[in-house]
């Protein structure tokens, strides 16, 4: 058993996912996790799947995907991760402000430097209005005050406004 | 006062995907001895489970439209009516939604997020006596109300996530 890695990015219409997943499923592929949005217009899905197929015929059987020529498809053989949750404490950040080059290298950069890890992760560009939404997993030994601060200090110069939060969920 | 649900005996927890979390439940007769051991055991389950505010008979195996609720000790809640176990439970009015990040014991791996009404009233019998209740909550107290009752109908908080990225890997378990 073996996983594999597909992208699929393009010109959006409709049928692109139903397409993929037959011919996934006529290879005996078992769909574990995906991500589909439209980026600026453009499909963009990433999906993993298990199952015994080699990436070569995986490649083949999506052909029909790419004849037209408006969608790439990447098959990659990847190796089983572990997915056990880390145990740190997850926080959302919402960034928002005039478009400016930089926004999401500076912010995301004081995360990185604390040793946060970013788990999902959205941008959007409307008009003039940057939006960055991201799910944050910091280690338990991460001074929250601190980075909250280091964020702060960095969104001041940007012009953008920015929060961080506690994203934990209650338990029902 | 004594506590009215001695007796329970802790059950074992069922998770998805399991038919029964999935499938509407059935009134009971909230005098049958049966109910009220099942309402004792919930709460004896409930409260050896860490953070848990809530549980309901399907998430013991048992499809029956039982369940039982304690936020008191949850920062998030105003108002609350301590523990308290409900049968044949209905929502009767519901208003003020807001949107929230919900787990479950029965769901262990994924979050998401839900819309809940912050207003509700809801009616239902007391295990035992079979007395008629109408309970008003708020805040969280509403918020637990309606999640036991969806899994009395058969719902999870998966069949209410608020959109496609509102589902969520848990990075940390109680
Ligand atoms: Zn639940």
């Amino acid at each position: 058993m073996t996983s594999h890695a597909i992208t699929v990015l393009g010109h959006d219409r409709p049928g692109i996912i139903a397409e993929t997943t037959a011919r996934l499923a006529e290879l005996g592929l078992n769909l574990e996790d995906s991500s589909m949005t439209r980026l600026r217009g453009h499909f963009a899905m990433t999906l993993v799947c298990a199952g015994d197929a080699a990436a070569a015929d995986i490649e083949s059987a999506l052909t029909g995907l790419t004849a037209d020529g408006t969608l790439t498809v990447t098959v990659r053989e990847v190796p089983e991760e572990d997915a056990a949750p880390t145990g740190g404490t997850p926080y959302l950040l919402t960034v928002h402000g005039g478009d400016r080059p930089g926004i999401v290298s500076s912010v995301v950069g004081q995360v990185a430097q604390v040793g946060g890890n970013i788990t999902d992760l959205t941008t959007r560009l409307a008009g003039d209005l940057y939006v960055l939404v991201a799910e944050i997993d910091l280690p338990a030994e991460v001074d929250v005050v601190a980075l909250e601060g280091s964020i702060a200090a960095v969104a001041t110069t940007l012009g953008v406004g920015a929060t961080l939060r506690r994203a934990e969920a209650d338990e029902l | 006062m004594s506590d009215p649900y001695v007796g329970g005996r802790v059950l074992d927890v069922v998770r998805a995907p399991a038919a029964v979390l999935s499938t509407p439940s059935s009134d009971v007769d909230p005098t049958a001895p049966e109910i009220v051991q099942l309402a004792a055991d919930l709460v004896a389950t409930m409260r050896v489970s860490p953070g848990c505010v809530g549980l309901a008979a399907p998430q013991v195996g048992v499809a029956a439209r039982v369940f039982c609720v304690d936020v008191s000790a949850h920062p998030k809640t105003r108002e609350h009516h301590g523990t308290f176990v409900l049968c044949n439970a209905e929502v009767v009015e519901a208003s003020r939604n807001e949107r929230a990040r919900e787990g479950c014991m029965s769901v262990p791996d994924l979050t998401g997020d839900v819309k809940r009404a912050t207003r509700l009233v809801v009616t239902g019998q007391v295990p035992g006596t079979g007395e008629h209740v109408t309970i008003t909550a708020d805040a969280f107290e509403a918020r637990a109300l309606q999640h036991e009752i969806d899994h009395c109908s058969g719902l999870l908080f998966l069949d209410r996530v608020a959109g496609a990225h509102a589902l969520h890997q848990r990075q940390t378990y109680l």
